[in-house]
């Protein structure tokens, strides 16, 4: 019995680089593409550039200056200045800050919600299942921008409800998905196992289920988030987001149109930083597909 | 050691019927065959029995109590199962120490630590194997893995749904020989499916041969030699095997 005592106790120390290790993989798969490599570098760079908004902004983003407005882009005002005389270099570092939130308040709700309703439909099968995903048709059979310009039209519009309206109709694929999942292994042998061992139903959905789904719920998302910054910006290009003076960038292109003509800065800057984005995150999720794939996880 | 008695079991799924009136007797501490060809029914009884499906009519009972009106902990800790494809029944994200720690806390024992090494040493696997997946074992190790899981909640009773049939020859008979190490050293009572009579003669004492969700007979372990089946299928089955055998 002492040699039981002295061999198990690198345990904790031991589950760690587990996960990091298979992380670490995933990223190096990741690399190894130019498109996800793509994909990386831009999530990384954006996620920089709001890190350190104030010390990347040559000026205050909501300093106005009307002796300079509509400046071309130039060696003070890099991408030039708006019809206040912002500087829009500024305004689009700043304005990452708000993208990002989006994406991460968005992943918050849209993954869990998702990954429950999907689960507990899948798991139980039946009535549960029935009503599950009767609600989630509801929720699926609107377009998603109407549904969410009707409820920021019902809330008032503000970057809040944005995104609230956003995570609504972003949740059922997910929940489809995960529900898809689960049903070809709810039979599975190692479930069976996990109920012989007295596991509830709850545990056996958290602990052997999720997982499970957690690989396809992931690509899904990433490949997602190229609709909701599509989403957050068309809400905020029509006023329904974020609204001035804030730097949201669907919001810049907005204000911006009514000078297109003459000054081209105002909405080509902030439309390639809304193309690159969402691009990103489709390459990284198109990438995450191939790293995700179980024999490639298998080989770490 | 417990007996275990199945009286009048009957289950459909659907329309159809899959077992007819299903009764037999299982002695404490013995191991009991049941043998038929595919989709007789042979699973069906083993989760109709640990309660993995419970729309099953008759009773079964496990020493002296009714599985339907056992609870859940107590069933856990009276009844195991090791399933055919140990490919199947490890969960592919979880270590081996996940797989076999989960029993451990869901059915509140101590010491979990000393219990899991001790469960490796009991099916022969060394110690360090708990901190690999089961991507990184091979088929009769994963195997193993499956019976430390179904043994390290300390069941009176194992049910053995082929366990050595996803196996090649080799590793058979070194899981078979474990299984009866661990009989002889622990006490269970064993119902173990299989198709394979040989693998029946090596551990069974007594076993019943299946034919479309009925019991066809019990027969004794001579009996496959030494021809003591009445019944035509019975005789039948058992020619079929023997014949099988002196061809290779
Ligand atoms: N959940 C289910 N729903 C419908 N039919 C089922 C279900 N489970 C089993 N059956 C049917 O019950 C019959 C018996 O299945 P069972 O798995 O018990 O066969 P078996 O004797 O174990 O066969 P094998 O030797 O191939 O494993 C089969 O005809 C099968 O189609
Ligand atoms: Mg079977």
């Amino acid at each position: 019995m002492s040699m039981t005592r002295d061999i198990p106790a690198p345990v904790p120390r031991r589950r760690m680089p587990q996960s990091l290790i298979a992380a670490r993989n995933i990223v190096a798969f990741l690399t190894r593409s130019p498109t996800s490599l793509f994909g990386l570098v831009v999530l990384a760079l954006l996620i920089l550039v709001a890190l350190f908004a104030p010390l990347i902004a040559t000026h205050d983003p909501y300093a106005q200056n009307l002796q300079a407005t509509l400046q071309p882009p130039s060696g003070t005002h890099f991408f030039g200045t708006d019809e206040l005389g912002r500087d829009i270099f500024s305004r689009l570092v700043h304005g990452s800050r708000i993208t990002l939130t989006i994406i991460s308040l968005v992943t918050v709700v849209v993954g869990p919600l998702g990954l429950f309703f999907g689960t507990v439909a899948g798991y139980f099968g039946g009535k549960v299942d029935t009503v599950l995903m009767r609600i989630t048709d509801i929720f699926l059979s609107f377009p998603s921008l109407i549904l969410s310009l009707a409820f920021v039209a019902a809330l008032g519009p503000s970057l809040n409800n944005a995104i609230i309206a956003i995570a609504l109709t972003a949740w059922p694929p997910i929940a489809r998905l995960a529900r898809a999942e689960t049903l070809t292994f709810r039979q599975a042998d190692y479930i069976a196992a996990a109920r012989l061992q007295g596991a509830s139903s709850a545990r056996i959905i958290w602990k052997s289920i999720v997982p499970m789904c957690l690989p396809s719920v992931t690509i899904r998302l990433t490949l997602n988030m190229a609709t909701v910054i599509l989403t957050a910006a068309g809400l905020g290009f029509l006023g329904l987001g974020a609204q001035p003076p804030l730097p949201e960038w669907g919001a810049m292109i907005a204000t911006g149109r009514r000078y297109m003509i003459d000054s081209w800065w105002l909405v080509t800057f902030p439309g390639i930083a809304i193309l690159c984005v969402s691009l990103a995150f489709n390459l990284l999720g198109d990438g995450l597909r191939d790293a995700l794939d179980p024999k490639q996880m298998n080989k770490r | 050691m417990k007996p275990i008695i199945i009286d009048r079991l009957s289950i459909s799924f659907g329309p159809i019927r899959v077992l007819h009136d299903v009764s037999f007797d299982v002695t404490a501490g013995e191991c009991f065959g049941l043998v038929g060809e595919s989709g007789s029914g042979k699973s069906t009884i083993l989760r109709c029995a640990s309660m993995l499906t419970d729309i099953w009519d008759g009773t079964v009972r496990i020493g002296e109590h009714d599985v339907r009106k056992m609870p859940v902990a107590e069933r856990c800790r009276t009844v195991q199962m090791v399933f055919q494809d140990p490919y199947g029944s490890l969960h592919p994200r979880h270590s081996i120490r996940t797989a076999l720690d989960e029993g451990l806390r869901i059915n509140g024992f101590d010491d979990r630590e000393a219990r899991l090494a001790q469960a490796m040493r009991d099916v022969g696997l060394p110690v360090e194997f708990l901190d690999r997946y089961p991507h990184q074992l091979s088929g009769g190790q994963r195997q193993r893995v499956a019976i430390a899981r179904a043994l390290i909640l300390e069941p009176d009773v194992l049910f053995l749904d082929e366990p050595t049939s996803a196996l090649d020859v080799s590793v058979q008979a070194e899981v078979l020989n474990l299984l009866v190490r661990l009989q002889q050293e622990k006490g269970f009572t064993y119902l173990m499916v299989s198709h394979d009579l040989a693998v029946v003669d090596h551990m069974c004492d007594r076993f019943a041969i299946m034919q479309h969700g009925r019991i066809v007979e019990v027969l004794d372990r001579d009996a496959i030699t030494g021809g003591g089946a009445t019944q035509p299928y019975a005789k039948q089955l058992i020619d079929a095997s023997l014949e099988y055998e002196r061809a290779i």
